[in-house]
């Protein structure tokens, strides 16, 4: 490390007095007084930026990296809520436990559809409305900031006032379908309505956020390449295919893959949408996902050795998908 | 919302030099939006603003009127005692006070952390920057939630249950920080600005002081909110080593009020708008940089 040299080449171009060598063998007090200077400074300017990024990496290696890895050696381990530092080996046991576990497979299957129902309509919208206020308006900030609102709110708070809308007998939606003369739906009881429900909390809370990533990216287009479609006669909405979507490809895999971690982490809403307060997400599982499992398993069971190997396989799962990311983003790149 | 009574009828600007273009060339940016725009935007912002809307409105009834065909569209007259009520129930004022300590720490050393690392990987050359950056840029994609059980051991071992550190610590690390004032420095910070410190004699502790501060406090700002935000509304970690007895945050408190065994629905919403309010202000005030901040991190460069 210490025999690169490139680092002389960084800040100062310019060659003032601290990038001259520093064994230069002049006898001057002078000089040698600013030789040290600049040996002094050389280090400075090699290892500053260690110390830069240094914070950063302990602090993640503290309670990022360590704790991942070590919940994979947690879960090859019988470990107990009530006295979580005692660990016996059981090899691979907690792992098979899950994967014979009809709720772990519910689960899985639960956080897939909930991933769909939440992501595919949020990003439709969100682009859509990206669309619309990529035009010249009247009062745009106003437009933007109101549809962050939900963004400001918690998942908590969000989650309760959806119990309510959502309720069965009293709730504003059933109400509302009442009206055009559909019967009351068991949006809490029901597998479909209740994770129609849970999908719609998250599509509410994160769709305005979206839709201002897209804006950023669709603001990034030149305007050159709408003029040539235009000239070549494409109308507006072929320009939005031809144009807009293409441009915006890098900015939609990057929202799908975010919206796919978060899919797979769904807590919260599931948790607080449950009628009955448990963490089985509803009183047949019907919306309960991986996150909400690896909660019952860990902190309701108590088997945290389980939980863990819950979250490895979460973690294998991301793996993958982060795999077919890089696929997709690579054959992107080498077609456009 | 005033902007729909009256939807501008919009006369495209003759533009001379543009003029021989099809009108749908001016699209990005350029062409104003017709009065369907502003229709579906009042309708999404509507549906946006709804829920919040009707927090409040149930907040300002009882409970009895919740349990009622149909249900209200208008306020009640027991806001203020509900809020009352929920204040003291959910222990309100203490969650408020714990999670502006929370909040704010983790806020201001994602900041000052963040900066200085952003610095070092837009600006400063070292052997291994490539790698590193890819390291930081992977852990945006992991989870927290995958690290939390190990984490809850610590938390078991060091006797920290009930105790804010055992919130603090965990959330004061933002790969995503990293990642943002990197961007915002490779572009707001000259490099000769930098150069001409270093000539001046000024050590790279001096210069991030000097230099690099004062030209990244648009971002830090930005990124201060939006990280405050974030820690305002964490829930699963906070609820997992918090309880409502014990040192809660806001939203361990309001989660608490929900699942506990209080049948009354216009405190829980009470409860949720009062943990809601603070946030919403702050969008209210600082809307326009937030959403410019979020806009300028989803920009990849």
């Amino acid at each position: 490390m210490a025999t690169r040299s490139d680092i002389a080449a960084s800040p100062v171009k310019g060659g003032a007095a601290p990038g001259r060598t520093p064994g230069s063998r002049s006898a001057d007090k002078d000089d040698r007084r600013r030789s040290k200077l600049s040996r002094r400074w050389q280090r400075d300017a090699r290892w500053s930026p260690y110390a830069f990024v240094s914070p950063f990496f302990l602090l993640f290696a503290a309670f990022g990296l360590f704790p991942l890895i070590y919940t994979g050696w947690a879960s090859l381990h019988q470990v107990e809520l009530t006295a979580p530092t005692d660990m016996n080996w059981v090899g691979l046991k907690n792992y098979t436990r899950i994967f014979d576990d009809d709720f772990f497979w519910n689960a899985a299957q639960n956080t897939l559809t909930i991933g769909i129902i939440s992501t595919v309509p949020q990003l439709m919208i969100a682009m859509g409305i990206a669309h619309i206020l990529n035009y010249k308006l009247r009062a745009s900030t106003f437009w933007r900031v109101a549809m962050l609102a939900p963004y400001a709110t918690s998942i908590a708070a969000a989650t309760l006032v959806f119990v309510l809308l959502f309720g069965r007998d009293y709730g504003m939606i059933n109400w509302a379908l009442g009206a055009v003369g559909i019967d009351p739906v068991g949006w809490q009881d029901d597998k479909w309505p209740g994770q129609i429900a849970v999908s719609t909390i998250i599509i509410w809370r994160w769709t305005g956020y979206n839709a201002l990533i897209y804006l950023a990216a669709m603001q990034a287009i030149p305007q050159d390449l709408y003029e040539s479609a235009a000239l070549d006669g494409a109308s507006r909405w072929r320009q939005f295919l031809h144009v807009t979507l293409p441009s915006l490809r890098p900015t939609i895999l990057f929202t799908v893959v975010v919206s796919t971690i978060g899919a797979s982490q769904v807590f919260g809403e599931p948790l607080l949408f449950d009628p009955n307060k448990g963490a089985s997400g509803g009183a047949e599982h019907q919306f309960q996902t991986l996150g909400l499992y690896l909660y019952e398993q860990g902190w309701v069971n108590q088997h945290l050795g389980r939980a863990s190997a819950i979250a490895w396989t979460m973690f294998a799962i991301l793996i993958v998908i982060g795999l077919i990311n890089q696929l997709i983003s690579r054959r992107l790149r080498a077609s456009s | 919302m005033t902007t729909t009574a009256t939807p501008p009828e919009t006369p495209i600007v003759k533009d001379q030099k543009r003029s021989r273009l099809p009108k749908s060339a001016r699209a990005g940016g350029t062409l104003h939006g017709g009065p369907l725009a502003y229709v579906i935007l009042t309708v999404f912002t509507l549906v946006s603003l709804f829920p919040l809307v009707w927090t409040a409105i149930a907040a300002s009834r009882d409970n009895q009127r919740l349990a009622e065909n149909p249900p209200p569209l208008w306020f009640g007259s027991n806001l203020f005692k509900n809020l009352e009520i929920a204040w003291k129930d959910a222990n309100l004022g203490e969650a408020f006070l714990n999670t502006t300590i929370v909040a704010g720490i983790s806020a201001v050393t994602i900041v000052v952390l963040s900066t200085i690392a952003g610095f070092a990987f837009a600006k400063l050359r070292f052997k291994g920057r490539n790698a590193l950056m890819l390291l930081v840029i992977g852990t945006m994609m992991v989870p927290p939630q995958l690290s939390i059980i190990p984490l809850y051991m610590m938390v078991a071992k060091l006797d920290w249950t009930d105790q804010l550190q055992a919130v603090i610590f965990p959330s004061l690390v933002s790969a995503f920080g990293v990642f943002f004032m990197r961007q915002y420095l490779l572009q707001a910070l000259p490099d000769e600005v930098i150069e001409a410190a270093r000539v001046d004699g000024a050590s790279s502790w001096r210069v991030v002081w000097h230099v690099v501060f004062p030209a990244a406090r648009p971002a830090m700002a930005v990124l201060g909110m939006l990280m405050f935000v974030q820690a305002w509304n964490d829930f699963l970690w906070p609820f997992l080593v918090l309880t409502q007895t014990g040192n809660p945050t806001v939203q361990v408190a309001v989660a608490g009020l929900g699942r506990g065994y209080t049948p009354d629905q216009s405190l829980i919403m009470a409860g949720a708008l009062l943990g809601t309010l603070p946030l919403l202000l702050v969008f209210a005030i600082f809307g326009k940089q937030i959403v410019g901040g979020i806009m300028q991190g989803a920009v990849k460069g």
